[in-house]
This record gives structure tokens, C-alpha cells and sequence, in this order.
């Protein structure tokens, strides 16, 4: 069963419109990750499921009721906070039970429940402590504490991870992951990180200016990314883009070499040919552009190479042992299967 | 990381070094310590002076020496055993009480919601709560007595206390400092299934606790010492506060001071105990905005 839709969901502050008709499903258990960036709507679609915002028009079903009209606490979701949101007048125990207040269960039943969450985070020696004798990953842990222990329907992250440190970012990402495969709850969870979204979703949603650019599994967002915008936000470093044209069989890129495509278009249009940095490679048989080395920045397994073409600058990967010297020309070739097509005005995949 | 022995050594020379006794202090040093000393003098010399005056005799009262040639409770007693003083301790009691706790309650509230909530006209409400506060006192005294009289509040507590039980400058003060509670915990509350006055009361209130215990101190140290309004307010010699009655000790031909110093001697206990109950909330809000982040 879904146990979210949202169904063209239009969202206006005053006379701006920030949602054009968002329509999405999210399966039970699913981990949907919001990604795209900043002022892309993937916060105000959060907060319009948790009901902090109300929609200008559409329908948000949880579980199969709507609840537009809802209150939030009567939705059945719970949400974490960019800045964890943990009151820091309250100790641990008190800042998890705060989520059961409302329940109709008994205290001892919520004195379990809360234990048990408090067992599953890791943290039942630190109960009695106050907010301020906590790490920061430690708080995190009890906002997420604080949302689990209702057993909400959908779960909601609004960027949780943004005020850690790097390392302890890499370690909460994996930690919330673990966590949902333990729980099996559904979580929607926004994030501008691309590395986020990609590592940790099922599917990822992908939002520019309002609108869903794509919906899919890391894999198919990577690998066959709908439009321009989507190629160049997921990857790091971003997919180069080159412009071609369509000449018989073939896209003629510059002046001299061409690409094979079974792509049926009219001879003379132009399109933008997209390479990924990982599929670019000095040397090998398919070359595709060539042109001098600007600048090298080595990652040790590999190295990236910058290379000034006739079409603008492109980023290649090299190999981390011995790679091109700074100044060397390079010839750069990938993989026909790894090329992209995409539409020059609209921007569109071509398929 | 643990400092090494010589480490060690070597930092307590240089601290000894810093301060050789017998080094004399520079100029600037010398200049601080007079202009702190200057400021301590002003402000400890009318409370020696209150205490002095109210350990004296009638007749040494304009010798302007600290120490009295012959001090004496006598004046604690005469105050003590006069009637009228309990109850107009009692009266300024009641008074600056409840006004505290509905200064502190009310200001808060309207703080909170002109901070916290999107209402149309909310622009208008706050710059017409700021607006009275160019209003002097001397201005409003006689309105607010034609308004006792017209009500029949003349003479009563309700009739001192009802133009201090909210203040404009409380609400001011209490909207800015729930401007430094962020969103993200007021939200969290409302999906914890909390309504709008819980909110306020559970997570707010406790969130800026330091602003509530210095609206608290300015409140009650503002009610306690009032003169002119419960002066003007209250005719019958009962219901006078504390600052009124004492300046009754004074009539036309004669100033009792060192009556009028007892009475405020003795005045100052109750404002000493609210502010050092509520100094601590202060003190600790500062720390604890010092460890955040």
C-alpha cells in the first residue's frame, strides 16, 4: 500500500507560486530521498506533509486518508529538524517521552516503549543527561529518538545532517540507514547533498524551481538521468557537457570525431553530448575530444585532469599512478554506451 | 594534552614574572581601579548613609558622619511596633507580587504571540503597545484617576496595581527574546501533538527563563519602590505602600529621616531576596548561552 501521495500539490507564499503541481507516490516502507538546490520546494513539500504549511491546492494521502485539513500531530508522521530541535530544558528521557505525551498508552507502556527506542539508538546510559552534555551526533540521535518513539507512518527528515561535521555526517548517514532497514518505517528525507540522497535512498526525487526534474533509484537517476539539470546535479564532479550535431548516422562533435547513435533524429540538429568525468579517459581507441592539461588534482586512486578543449574545459579521469603532466595534450575517449544525449533547448534525454 | 613538567615550570615563571609584587601598577591600571572605586562609592554611599541615618538619634541626623557617636535600634523598634508599618508592608507585598507574576505571564503571552504568529493587523497591535511607551507617567495619572474614580477603584489594591499589571516595555522586551527561540522547537511541539498555549508554557516559557527573571526583578523593584500613583490612588492611611507611608514620618514642620531611613532599611530586605532568588536564572541563561553551539 502507498502510505503517501501527494497529488498535484500547488503551494503559493502571498502571490509567488514555490509548487507547480507536484504529484508523487511513496510506497510502505520506502526511503525517498528529496534532493535539489536551495529554494528548489524540497522543504516546503516536507513541511506541507508534516502540515506546517497548508497547500494552496492538491491532496496529501497518508495511509489512505487525506489529510489536508489535518492537524500535524493528527497525521501519524514524525519529523526530525535541521538543528535537531531537542529541548534544552528537558533530559534525554524527558525530550524522547515528549513524542508520547500525547499517546493514549499507559505509563508503563510508554516507559517500554521509550526504553526501547532508547535501546535501539544506543543511548540508555545517557537518559538523565541535559541536551548540553551531548555531541552533537549524540543530539541528532535523540531528535531521531524523539520522532521514533511515536511509530509514525512516514518519517521525516529535513535535513538532519547538515550541522555535523563531515565524518560524523558519513557515520549518521549510515546509522539512519541501518535504522531503516531495523524499523521498516517509511522515510522521506530531504537534503541538498547529492551524496546523500544517492546513498541512501531507494528512490530519490530530484526538485528544481518547484518542479520534479525526476523520480527513481540512484542507479537509474545516474546512469539515465531525464534531463540536463539531473545529469549535472547527481555525479561529483558534474557531467561534462559538449555540443554536437546530428550528421546521418552519427553526431558530429567538432571537427573531427563522431559518435555512432541508433538515435533517430533529422540531420543538421544540434544536440548537447554529456560525459560523466568517470568515463573520461585519457588515451583509448573512441576519442572524443582532446586539448591540453590545465590543471591536475590527484584523489589518489585516480587523478582528476582538467583539460582546456576547443569545446571549453572538460574534467577527464586519469590514472592515479601516472597521469598527464600539466601542459601534456591529451586525447580523450569513452565508451559509446556511457555518452549522453540531450536536447539543446529543451535540455531533455534523447532516447 | 597534558603539559610536561618544565612546560609547566616554565608557565608559572612566566605568571610570577607578570606579577612581581612590589612592581608598581601602570597608569592605566591605577586610572581603572579609581573610576571602579568611584562608581562602588556612589553606589553603596546612599545605602551606608540609609543605614547610618537609621541607627542615629533624632539630633545627630544632619551630622553627615558614617559612624553614629552613639547608634542605637531604637528607631527599628518605634517602626516595628507602630502599627501602620505591617501593614503597608503587607499592602506593597500583595501588591508588587501580583503584579510581578502578571507582568511576567501577560507580557509573555502577547510577546509570544506578536513574535511567533502570522495575524493580520499584528504590525499595527505591536507599534501601538510601543507607541504608549512615550507616554510619561505624569501624563497618565490623571486619566487613571478620573478611570478609579469613575469605576469606584479609588482606595483599593485593583486600583493601584491596574496600570502596571501589563506593561508595554515587558511585552517589547519578552517579543525580542522569542525571536532567539527558533521555529524548529515550536514546530516540533506542534507535532508532538501539543496545542498553541502548551507550546508557550512547556517549551517557550522555559527557553527564555533568563528574560522572564530580569522582567521579574525590573517589575518587582518598579512596584515596590511606585510613589506617585499609589500617592495620588489611596486616601485612607491602610491602604498606603511602603514608599507612601514612610514619607507620611514627614509632616510640615518636621522630617522624622531617621524614621523614613528605618522604614527603607528595613524596605530593601524584600527586593534583595527577589533579586538574589532570580540573579541566578540570569547568570545561568548566560552560561548557557555561552556553551551553545
Amino acid at each position: 500500500m502507498a502510505s503517501l501521495v501527494l497529488r498535484d500539490i500547488v503551494k503559493k507564499f502571498d502571490n509567488t507560486e514555490v509548487l507547480h503541481g507536484l504529484s508523487l507516490s511513496v510506497e510502505d516502507g520506502e526511503f525517498v530521498v528529496f534532493v535539489g538546490p536551495s529554494g528548489c520546494g524540497k522543504s516546503t513539500t516536507l513541511r506541507l506533509i508534516a502540515g506546517l504549511e497548508e497547500t494552496t491546492s492538491g491532496e496529501i494521502e497518508i495511509e489512505g486518508r487525506l489529510v489536508n485539513h489535518l492537524e500535524p500531530k493528527d497525521r501519524n508522521i514524525a519529523m526530525v529538524f535541521q538543528n535537531y530541535a531537542i529541548y534544552p530544558h528537558m533530559t534525554v528521557r524527558k525530550n524522547i517521552g515528549f513524542g508520547l505525551r500525547t499517546s493514549k498508552l499507559s505509563k508503563a507502556d510508554k516507559k517500554a516503549r521509550l526504553e526501547e527506542v532508547a535501546a535501539t539508538l544506543d543511548m540508555t546510559e545517557l537518559l538523565g543527561r541535559k541536551p548540553s552534555q551531548l555531541s552533537g551526533g549524540q543530539r541528532q540521535r535523540v531528535a531521531i529518538g524523539r520522532a521514533m518513539v511515536r511509530d509514525p507512518a512516514v518519517f521525516l527528515f529535513d535535513e538532519p545532517l547538515s550541522n555535523l561535521d563531515a565524518q560524523l555526517r558519513t557515520q549518521m548517514r549510515l546509522e539512519i540507514k541501518k535504522l531503516h532497514q531495523r524499523v521498516g518505517n517509511t522515510i522521506i528525507f530531504v537534503t541538498h547533498d547529492q551524496v546523500e540522497a544517492m546513498t541512501m535512498a531507494d528512490r530519490i526525487v530530484i526538485m528544481k524551481d518547484g518542479y520534479i526534474q525526476q523520480v527513481g533509484t540512484p542507479a537509474e537517476v545516474y546512469h539515465k538521468p531525464a534531463n540536463t539539470f539531473v545529469a549535472q546535479f547527481i555525479g561529483a564532479p558534474s557531467m561534462n557537457m559538449l555540443s554536437g550535431e546530428v550528421a546521418g548516422g552519427t553526431v558530429r562533435l567538432g571537427s573531427e570525431s563522431e559518435i555512432e547513435t541508433d538515435l533517430a533524429l533529422e540531420d543538421g540538429r544540434p544536440v548537447l553530448i554529456g560525459v560523466r568525468p568517470e568515463d573520461l579517459y585519457p588515451g583509448g581507441a573512441d576519442i572524443l575530444v582532446w586539448g591540453q592539461v590545465t590543471v591536475r588534482e590527484p584523489l589518489g586512486p585516480e587523478t582528476l585532469i582538467y583539460v582546456g578543449t576547443e569545446q571549453g574545459e572538460v574534467i577527464a579521469k586519469a590514472d592515479g599512478r601516472n597521469p598527464p603532466e600539466v601542459g601534456e595534450q591529451v586525447k580523450l575517449s569513452a565508451q559509446p554506451e556511457s555518452i549522453h544525449f540531450f536536447d539543446t533547448i529543451t535540455g531533455e534525454a534523447l532516447t | 594534552m597534558a603539559a610536561t613538567d618544565s612546560e609547566l615550570r616554565a608557565s608559572s615563571k612566566t605568571l610570577l614574572v607578570a606579577r612581581t609584587p612590589g612592581k608598581p601598577a601602570n597608569l592605566e591600571q591605577i586610572v581603572r581601579w579609581l573610576l571602579l572605586f568611584a562608581g562602588g562609592i556612589m553606589m553603596v554611599a546612599p545605602i551606608a548613609f540609609m543605614i547610618s541615618t537609621s541607627l542615629k538619634w533624632p539630633h545627630e541626623i544632619y551630622n553627615l558622619a558614617l559612624i553614629p557617636d552613639e547608634p542605637h535600634l531604637e528607631n527599628y523598634t518605634y517602626v516595628l511596633e507602630d502599627g501602620r508599618f505591617y501593614a503597608w508592608f503587607i499592602n506593597s507585598m500583595i501588591i508588587a507580587t501580583i503584579t510581578t507574576v502578571s507582568n511576567v505571564l501577560f507580557d509573555s503571552l502577547v510577546g509570544y504571540t506578536l513574535c511567533k504568529f502570522r495575524f493580520p493587523g499584528r504590525y499595527i497591535v505591536f507599534i501601538a503597545i510601543l507607541s504608549t511607551l512615550m507616554i510619561p507617567t505624569e501624563m497618565l495619572v490623571i486619566p487613571w484617576y478620573l478611570m478609579s474614580q469613575a469605576f469606584g477603584w479609588l482606595d483599593s489594591y485593583w486600583g493601584i496595581m491596574f496600570p502596571g499589571l501589563m506593561t508595554a516595555f515587558g511585552t517589547f522586551l519578552m517579543k525580542q527574546f522569542f525571536e532567539t527561540v527558533p521555529d524548529d522547537f515550536i514546530e516540533a511541539a506542534r507535532i508532538d501533538g501539543l496545542n498553541e498555549l502548551q507550546i508557550w508554557w512547556t517549551v517557550a516559557m522555559p527557553l527564555v527563563r533568563p528574560a522572564l527573571a530580569a522582567l521579574a526583578i525590573f517589575v518587582f523593584l518598579g512596584n515596590w519602590t511606585a510613589f506617585i500613583w499609589p500617592l495620588i490612588v489611596t486616601n485612607s492611611t491602610e491602604m498606603y505602600t511602603l514608599p507612601v507611608g514612610l514619607s507620611s514620618f514627614s509632616d510640615e514642620a518636621d522630617v522624622q529621616w531617621e524614621l523614613i531611613m528605618t522604614g527603607a532599611a528595613i524596605s530593601t530586605i524584600p527586593t534583595l531576596i527577589v533579586f538574589l532568588i532570580f540573579q541566578r536564572f540570569i547568570i545561568r541563561g548566560v552560561v548557557m548561552a555561552g556553551l551553545k553551539g
